[in-house]
This record gives C-alpha cells, structure tokens and sequence, in this order.
C-alpha cells in the first residue's frame, strides 16, 4: 500500500475554516491526514494512529496546548508543530520548553506549512537513523564537515572556538528548527547555564560575524526574537 | 372688559413655594392667646392622632408638661428623643437635640414653644431656626406658640399688655406654615384655670404674670390670635384664588416701603409697615438711604441700623440701601422706582422751631410723593418701652477729633493774630480781618468742625483784645464793632459747615471710590484668572485688604463634601472643629457665625458662594482689626463680592466642564473617523477578496491560467493587507486599553534589527537596504514591541519610497539610550505633517493603499512606553528619517567576551 508510506499528519484544531484550509493544503501534497477538534480527542488519535507529525493549535476549548504537548511528550517522540496566534508568545516558548520541536504563526500561507512539516519530519528521520551526513551545506557558501570537523566559506577555512563550534553543530542538528535559548544552552554548555542567554548571544554574534555575509542582515543564523535561534540552510 | 388674568409673577412665586413645600417639611403651628390655653395638649393629641391613625412615624423632640397629669399621660406610647444637657452658669438646662433629631428622622417631630431661645453654645439662638432645618430635611414639625410672640405683634403686645416680650419668631415662619391651628379658650375659662393652678408659670415671671393674666389683657391677646389667624386664612385663600385664576378681591400691586434708620424708633415703625403689608398682602422694602452725615454715625448707631435691618429681614422685608444727599428726595425716586404705593414714615419727634429752619423729611416726602400714599406712624410708645436707651445725639456727631486738632486751631488764630499784628497794626482793621477769617478757613479746611469753631471764637476775641480800643481789654469801645464780631462769626461758621460738608463729600467719594475700585479690581481680576486657584488668590487678596479679615475658603469635592482650597493662618484647620459651621453654611446656604443668629459664638463670619446654577462653595471672614463686619454696609458689599467670586467660580467650573466636554466630543468624532476609516479600510480588501474569488468559484469564471493567477494572487494580497490592518487595530486596541504590558529583557540590537528585516522579507525583498549597526550595541526594551516599532517603520518605508531607492537603517548609542533611524529616498513628510503623523487616524498620504493610519502612533505609543521618544525629519537630497530611541542596556557583552579558546574546529 503506498498510502502507507504518505506520512500521517494529526491536525487538532477547533477551527473548522481553519482545518479545512490545512487539510486541503497537506492532502494536494500527498499527505495523510487526521483531525481532532478538542485536545482530549487529539490525544486519542495520537495514541491510535502514532502519526509522523502533530499540528497542534495552541487555543484549544478543553485543555491547554501546552498540557497537551507534556502529555504527548510523556510516551512519544513525534514532531510536535505548534499554531499560535499574535499574544501567544509566552504559550509558545513554554510549548517549545515542554518539547514543541517548531512553531508557525497565523496566519500562514500553505507552502510556509509545508515547509516546516517537512524541516520536522527531515529532522524526526535523522534522529531515528543516527547516521550523519559528512557535510553539511549552509547556503551556498558555507559547508560544515561534521567529521573532519571543518568549517568553510567560499572555499576558505573559517576558525571557530570550541563552543562556537559546540553551537554550530547543535543548530545543524536541529536545522530548519528553531532552538530555544534553553534548548541551545543545554545542549552546548550543559544543564545547569539555561539561564545564562548573555553567554548565547555574544557567541551567536561570533558565528554571524565569522559566517555571514552581512550580521545586521542574516540569511542563514536567524533570531527569533524572545525565542531563541534558528538555522536555515537553503538561501 | 378687561380679563381678568392671574399675575404670572404671582403664579410663579405659587408654583415655587408649593415646590418648597413638595421638598420641605411641613410646619403645624398650634397657635394660642396666652399661655395655658392648652396648646401643648393639643399638639401631643394631635401626634398620637398621626401615630394611630395615619401610621406615621412620630418622635417628640422637646415637650414641657410642666408635671401635669393630663398633658404627661398623653407622652405615653410616644418616642421621646434625648435632649441636649448644657450647664450654665451651674444651672442644667436641657434643649433639643438637633443632631439627634435630624439623625434619627422622624416624620413628624414634636417641639414644643417655638419661641423659645436656646442655650449658649447651641448651633442656633432661637428654636425655631432649629424647626427651620429640621424642616429644610423634610421633617414635619407639630410647635406651638404663643401670639405675643410673633415679631410683627411684638410691639402691639407691649402697647396692650406692657410686658415686653423678648423672645420673638418672625411672621415669615408663621406665614410659611403648613397649618395653623388656633388653640382656643374663653378668657373665663381660662382665668378659672389660672386660679385652679393649671397654669405653669416660670418663677421669675410669677410677678410680670399677675399683670399680665388680667381679663382686659387677655381679651385682647385672645382678639390679637383670633385676627391673625382670620388674616393668614384669607391669605391662603388669596394664593388658592391666585393659583386658580380667580382674581376678584385680589390687591395687586400695592408695595409697601418703610423708611428705616438708625433710630430705635425705626423698630415700631418696621413692625406697623409689616402689618400694614400684611392686611394688603403685599410686599415690604425697608429703605435706608446713606447720606454723607450717616457716614459719621456712632458705632453704636450703626449696630442699631443693623438690629432695625434684621428685624425688617425677619418680617419677611427686602432690605434695601440706597446713597445720596436728599434722603427725601432719594426716599421718593426708589419708591417710584419700585412701584410702591404707600410710604411709611415716622412722625417727627423734634420741636416745631426747626421746621422752620430746615424742611423736616417728613413734608419733604410728602410734597415729592404725588400719587404715592404717606402714612405716618408716631414713635413716642416704643421709646417708652424700648428695650436699648436712646443714646445722646452727641454721639452720633462724633467724629474722630483729636486734642491735637483742637491745639493746632489755636495755633493757627495766635499765628493769625501775630501776622496781623505785625503786618497791618491797628489801623488796617479791615485787613486784620481778612487775616483772621483766612485764618478759620485754614483750620476748617486742615482741622475739621470743632477745630474751626473754636478757633471762630478765639479770633473774634483775639480780634476783640488786640486790634479793638480800648485795647487788651475785651470790652468794646464802639458798638460798630459789634456788627464786625457777627459777620466773623457768621462767616467763621459757615466755612466750617461749609467744609466740613466738603469734607464729607470727599471722604464719602474716596469711600465709595475705594469700594467701586476693589470691587472693579475683584471683578476684573478673578474675571481674567485662568484657573481656579489664581482667582482664589485674587479674591482672597482684596476680601482681606475691603474687610480687615483672614479669609478662608472651601469648595466642594466630587462627592459633594468640602474641601478646603484656601485658608489663611489662624483660620479653618483641615478636620478642625469650626469646619462645621462651613458645612453647616454649605447644607444651609445661608450666613452664619460672626453677627448672625446662627453660631454666633462662632470666630468667623461664613457665607455661602452662589452662582446662577446654585450653590459652588464657602467663605469664611475671621475678623482682624479694623473689622467692621456687624455693618450692613459692609454686608451688602461682602454680599457683592461673594456674588462675584461665586459665578467667577462657577465660570471656571463650567469652563472645565466645556473642556471636558470638548473631549469628549473630540473622542466621539475620533471614534467616529475611526469607524469610517476603519469600515472602508476593511471593505476594500475585502471587496476584492471575495470578487476575486467568487470569480474563480463562477463556472463561468475565467479559465486562462494568467487571469486565474492573477486574480489569486489579488485576493492574497488584499488578505495580506486586511491582516496588517487587524494586527494595527489589536495593537491600537491594545496600547488604548493600557494593556500594553512591556516586558523588559536585554535585546542586541543587531539581533532586532535582523529579526525586524527577516519579518518583513516579503516587502524588503529585492530592495537594497544598508544597515549601520554596532554589533555589541544592547537594548533593555520588550523584544516583541520594539520589533513591531522596526516593522511598521520598515513597512512604510517601502510602501512610499521608490523601489530602486534604498533603505538604510543606522543605529548607535546616545547617552543612556539607544537611537535607531530608519531612512528612506521616498517623498519625505512635510515639516506640516512632522507631529501630526504619529496622531491616530493621521495620513498624509491619503487612499494610497496605505492603512488606517495606526502604524505610526503604534510605534510612538510602544516607544514612548519604554521612555523613549520618535520624530521624523527630512532628510537632505530626499526622503524621510524615522527616528526613535530606547533605553540602553545597563550591562555589556564585553564582560562576557569569549575568553581565548583554542580552536574548536580544524587545528
């Protein structure tokens, strides 16, 4: 059955104007999809049909998205991807704490969708292979060989110290997602400096300066405001 | 025939007591000849009446049973109210408790004896000022009184009985009343009650009492109760005739006027003028007319014109004052001025031989009054009974002459007579004679009355003794000289009088200049003051130079308390004791304290502040020295600075009012553009939306692929634009509504302003934008805001600048804050526009596809909340320059600079 190789998208929302749109949107681009309307039922599917990705809009009648994020979180490592609206940043970054791999603001048009559930789906296969690729490519300039652990822009070695290669490598990992400050301070630093988002910034400024053809205009390292960072590898 | 209509004035003045009476309470007088009649058994009857049968709510207040059985047994079932202990002078006496009274609210409160005066350090004199509020807070009152204790009769009583009654109540308070019930009883009856000892009789009046329960006596009182009753029920029925149109015996226009002065006499003739007005039904206006010799008047005449002004205000007069030199002359004008048919005058006292030399008031009036009517009234019986002494006349001519005066006169005639001497010698006695009298006109002119009489007489001697043979001697050798010593005199006489009148005349011009320029001043300066406090100043300033007082005032706060806006030292005290008298004064609005009948122990004088609309404040005189405020000069003018400060008040108070006003209707017409900006602004792109696509839905609809993309990519972009607008109106909606919480956090500046251009890639793409900025530059702002300030400047940028045309942002720091501009080769805003852009609803570029004209003033509510400020200039060679500042971080990423690390990539 090919259906079963077309990944499975669970969508909860309560809107239906709002599902109509994401359901015509993923099935034109040969994605399965399932619908909830309320959190509980949401849960319910994700148990029955573990699918490839979760769609989850933050503003649900029966629970909070965020609690729905820990409960899934609690026996699952599916892409969660969180809808929040204008005034929802708080909600947001709690639910990117909670295990929320990205994020899409309304109102988005299809192909933004598209392209993070595919970001999400690239990444949640990468975690199940293990297997690296050797380089990476940032752009068109800039390559990142993981094993020989070489950085290159045009062709010419850029040096990084050890953390900010630490960085580099944490946000390749996570390509195309964004990384909350937290997220990035753990993995590079360890537990115990997710407070210190001072440190995050000065090497975040080392890496756009060292990598990027203009810092005050970044193509590649982005920031997400009050959130934390993203890498985007195309142009 | 005419027809006949009611008076609309009459009407009016109808309507306006039955809308007093609506709020007031109503006032049951039981009303008797003499004491004993049963007056206070009637009333108690009457309460237990109002308690069983209608129900009502009935309390007594103040009851004298004198101890006897029947009126005792009549309190029983009936609440009694505490009563008020005062000890004076070691003796308790016990008064109404007014503040109980008024607290406790009754419907119908009992309060024996009317009449009655109330114990020192009580809030008002008399008793019935007391029923007055009790009835001013809507509480029915049941009183009795006695008949030769109404003010107009008081002097008719004494005539009849001989006994002075002191404790009066003025005949307005009788008139007013709801209801008088005569309490009768046959003089007989009566007697026979007196011998059986049914009659309570206070101690001290046992023996007055003997004369005054005489048969004679009592019938008459019994006649006088019976007739005023008969006359304020014909009264009542003139008001219902009026009320109801019928006009048939109906006196209109008669006015009666009564000359007042400072005489005692005055009082007699106010209270026969009051019953003359009273039998006609018409008005009473007591006229005093201030001449330049009244100016001299004693301060003990002055306070009698004040009692006799009083008095006529009591009985229900218009007090009224006029100036000039004729009283006579002055007296008929007002009269004729007002209408008045009948003078009331008082019949000379004086001997006939000064008719003669001067025309008496009395014959000046008469022959000046034509068809005006003159009744003339004798003085003689209450000077026998008067209660003050008449005063010498002396005194009323006093004048301020000091021994000094008098020492320089004699000066003056010997420096005369030394200058005439030497000058002229004996032979020029013509010319000695003029020295002389040059002499007397100094002294009249520099010295006053006295001075110039005294030194008439010393002339005339010294002129005697040194120029007339024989000489040095007083005796006159030729009779001649005699008819000389006359002339001098005569002449010396006149001058003074003649100056002294002069005199007079300019003090009494600077008097009133003075009061005409402080009151000129007040009314022009409080009239300029901008605010409130500035007049405040202004009239406080002159009512402390006019009266000699320390002045404070108060005003009311939002919830209708006072609040005290001015005081000057050593006057009211926030929360202090005499603060009551104000708020008595502002729950009363009328005068009390200092001179009147209402806390009169009180230190200051306080009367209310009125505008045309009503009530707007209090004003307290504490006297200084030089006060003079028992005066009823100084009344009047106080009244007229109080009219003036009061709408001077109430100006400024309808002056803020129409600027609130004003906003508000500023706000109306903002909401309003608001709806009309915002509905077109939302319809139009939505308009396009759904033409656009019921296009693509149609069947028939376009089937080329270009005009289907076309028409796709019109409504996205129009979603596009309602979407931008929405997050505009939330924001707006948002920052209106204080909502606006700013989340302050340590944001790189490079970090916001590549976020902001991230955001915006949509509109910036392909567009050449330069960025200026420090890489270590911090901000200490809400991250999500300032981003949405970068956002709107960015989005306008490229919406009015031509897309060739580049974008450049510079940012750096200044002082504590962080500057970033946002710059365009667009247009540019016009120095016009420069302010008026960051206004709600502003646009300068009018239906340009623009928006609503929100972004902006979201940009400098957002900046301005974090302390920062945004302006727009021009920028040189074309275009606009967006600026704004927001506050620097007060840390820097130097202290957490990467230390040295080796390599972490490649060796």
């Amino acid at each position: 059955m090919t259906n079963a190789q077309e990944p499975l998208v669970l969508v909860i929302d309560d809107e239906p104007q709002m599902m109509r749109f994401v359901r015509l949107a993923l099935s034109s681009r040969d994605y399965r999809v399932i619908e909830a309307t309320t959190a509980n039922a949401g849960l319910q599917q994700a148990t029955a049909h573990t699918p490839d990705v979760v769609l989850l809009d933050l503003g649900l009648p029966d629970k909070d998205g965020i609690e729905v994020v820990r409960l899934l979180r609690g026996w699952s490592t599916m892409p969660i991807l969180v809808i929040s609206a204008r005034g929802q940043e708080e909600s947001k970054v709690k639910a990117l704490e909670e295990g929320a791999d990205d994020y899409i603001t309304k109102p988005f048009g299809a192909s933004e969708l598209i392209a993070r559930i595919r970001v999400a789906l690239r990444h949640a296969a990468m975690m199940r292979e293990t297997t690296t690729a050797a380089a990476i490519h940032v752009g068109s300039d800039i390559t990142v060989d993981l094993v020989k652990r070489i950085v290159t822009k045009r062709g010419e070695e850029v040096h990084l110290t050890v953390t900010e290669y630490k960085l580099l490598v944490a946000l390749v990992k996570h390509e195309g997602m964004v990384m909350t400050h937290r997220h990035l301070l753990a993995e590079v630093w360890g537990p115990g400096h997710s407070e210190q988002v001072q440190y995050l910034r000065v090497y975040m400024r080392e890496l756009r300066h060292k990598l990027e053809q203009n810092p005050a205009q970044p193509k590649h390292f982005l920031t997400e405001l009050g959130v934390g960072y993203r890498l985007k590898l195309e142009p | 025939m005419t027809e006949r209509r009611p008076d609309p004035d009459q009407l009016l003045s109808h309507v306006r007591e039955a809308e007093t009476q609506a709020r007031r309470g109503k006032l049951t007088i039981f009303f008797g000849a003499a004491p004993g009649v049963g007056k206070t058994y009637a009333m108690l009857e009457a309460g237990r009446v109002e308690t069983s049968d209608a129900r009502r709510d009935v309390a007594v207040g103040v009851v004298e049973t004198h101890g006897r059985y029947d009126t005792g047994s009549l309190l029983i079932g009936l609440e009694l109210l505490p009563r008020r202990r005062i000890v004076h002078h070691r003796i308790e006496l016990e008064e109404l408790d007014l503040d109980a009274a008024l607290a406790r609210r009754p419907q119908i409160l009992l309060v024996d004896e009317l009449a009655h005066t109330n114990g020192p350090g009580s809030r008002h004199t008399k008793r019935w000022q007391d029923v007055e509020e009790l009835l001013d807070a809507g509480i029915d009152v049941f009183t009795s009184l006695n008949v030769q204790h109404l003010e107009s009769l008081n002097d008719v009583v004494a005539q009849v009985t001989g006994v002075v009654v002191r404790e009066t109540v003025p005949d307005a308070i009788f008139e007013k009343a709801y209801d008088v019930r005569l309490v009768d009883l046959p003089v007989g009856e009566l007697l026979k009650r007196l011998r059986e000892g049914k009659v309570y009789l206070p101690q001290q009046a046992a023996r007055a009492a003997e004369s005054f329960f005489n048969e004679g006596n009592l019938i008459a009182l019994r006649q006088l109760a019976l007739r005023r009753t008969s006359e304020r029920v014909d009264a009542k029925v003139g008001t219902y005739r009026a009320a109801h149109g019928i006009d048939e015996t109906w006196h209109t226009g008669e006015r009666v006027l009564v000359c007042v002065s400072a005489s005692p006499h005055s009082m007699r003739l106010i209270r026969a003028a009051k019953r003359m007005a009273t039998s006609l039904h018409c008005a009473l206006i007591g006229l005093y007319v201030e001449t330049p010799a009244s100016l001299r008047l004693a301060a003990s005449a002055r306070a009698r014109l004040a009692v006799n002004m009083r008095l006529l205000e009591s009985l229900g007069g218009e007090p009224v004052t006029v100036r000039g030199d004729d009283p006579a002359a002055e007296t008929v004008r007002y009269a004729r001025e007002r209408s008045v048919t009948k003078i009331v005058v008082g019949k000379p006292t004086h001997s006939r031989w000064r008719d003669v030399l001067r025309p008496s008031f009395l014959d000046a009036v008469v022959r000046a009054s034509r068809a005006i009517d003159v009744h003339v009234i004798s003085g003689d019986i209450e000077s026998r009974v008067a209660v003050e002494p008449e005063e010498g006349r002396k005194e009323s001519k006093e004048r301020a002459t000091t021994p000094a005066a008098y020492a320089a006169g004699v000066t003056v005639v010997i420096v005369a007579t030394l200058v005439a001497w030497f000058t002229f010698g004996r032979s020029e006695l013509a010319d000695v004679v003029m020295v002389m009298l040059f002499g007397i006109v100094i002294v009249a002119l520099r010295f006053g009355y006295g001075p110039s009489l005294v030194a008439t007489l010393l002339a005339t001697l010294a002129y005697d003794f040194f120029f007339i043979p024989p000489y040095l001697t007083f005796a006159v050798g030729d009779l001649r000289h005699f008819a000389t010593f006359a002339v001098m005199i005569i002449v010396g006489v006149v001058v003074s009088h003649l100056t002294q009148r002069i005199r007079d005349q300019a003090d009494r011009a600077h008097q009133r200049e003075r009061r005409t320029a402080s009151l000129y001043a007040v009314t022009r300066e409080v009239g300029l003051a901008r605010s409130r406090d500035a007049l405040l100043d202004a009239a406080a300033r002159h009512l402390r130079e006019v009266f000699h007082a320390r002045i404070a005032v108060l005003l009311p706060r939002p919830d209708g308390t006072l609040d005290l806006a001015l005081a000057d030292e050593n006057t009211f005290a926030t929360g202090g004791t005499d603060v009551g008298i104000a708020d008595w004064v502002w729950a009363n609005q009328k005068r009390a304290g200092l001179g009147t009948d209402t806390i009169p122990s009180a230190g200051a004088l306080v009367v209310p502040l009125k505008g045309s609309r009503g009530r707007v404040g209090v004003l307290g005189l504490f006297p200084a020295a030089g006060a003079r405020l028992e005066d009823a000069d100084e009344r009047q003018l106080l009244e007229t600075f109080a009219g003036v400060v009061g709408s001077a008040l109430e100006r400024t108070e309808l002056a803020e009012e129409a600027q609130r006003a004003h906003l508000r209707a500023e706000t109306e017409q903002l909401r309003n553009a608001l709806l009309s900006s915002v509905s077109h602004d939302l319809r139009t792109p939505l308009g396009v939306v759904t033409g656009a696509t019921s296009a693509l839905l149609d069947d028939d609809g376009p089937t080329d692929e270009f005009t289907r993309r076309e028409l796709l990519q019109t409504a996205h972009e129009e979603a596009l634009r309602l979407s931008r607008l929405v997050r505009n109106l939330l924001d707006m909606t948002r920052l209106e509504a204080g909502a606006l919480k700013v989340k302050t956090g340590i944001l790189s500046v490079e970090e916001l302003v590549g976020s902001a251009l991230g955001r915006t890639s949509d509109r910036v793409a392909g567009r050449n934008v330069q960025t200026t900025v420090p890489s270590d530059l911090l901000a200490a702002c809400d991250s999500a805001l300032a981003e949405q300030v970068l956002i709107n400047l960015l989005e306008n940028a490229t919406k009015y600048s031509p897309v060739a045309s580049p974008i450049e942002i510079v940012a750096q720091v200044e002082g504590d804050m962080v500057a970033i501009e946002v710059s365009d080769r667009g247009s540019g805003i016009a120095e016009a526009h420069a302010d008026r852009v960051f206004e709600k609803f502003y646009r300068v570029h009018e239906g340009e596809g623009g928006g609503v004209g929100l972004g902006l003033t979201i940009c400098r509510g957002i900046v301005e909340a974090h302390g920062g400020t945004i302006r727009v200039r021009r920028r040189p060679g074309g275009g606009a320059t967006f600026r704004f500042t927001l506050p620097a971080a007060p840390v820097s990423d130097a202290d957490v600079t990467p230390p040295r690390e080796a390599p972490g990539n490649a060796p």
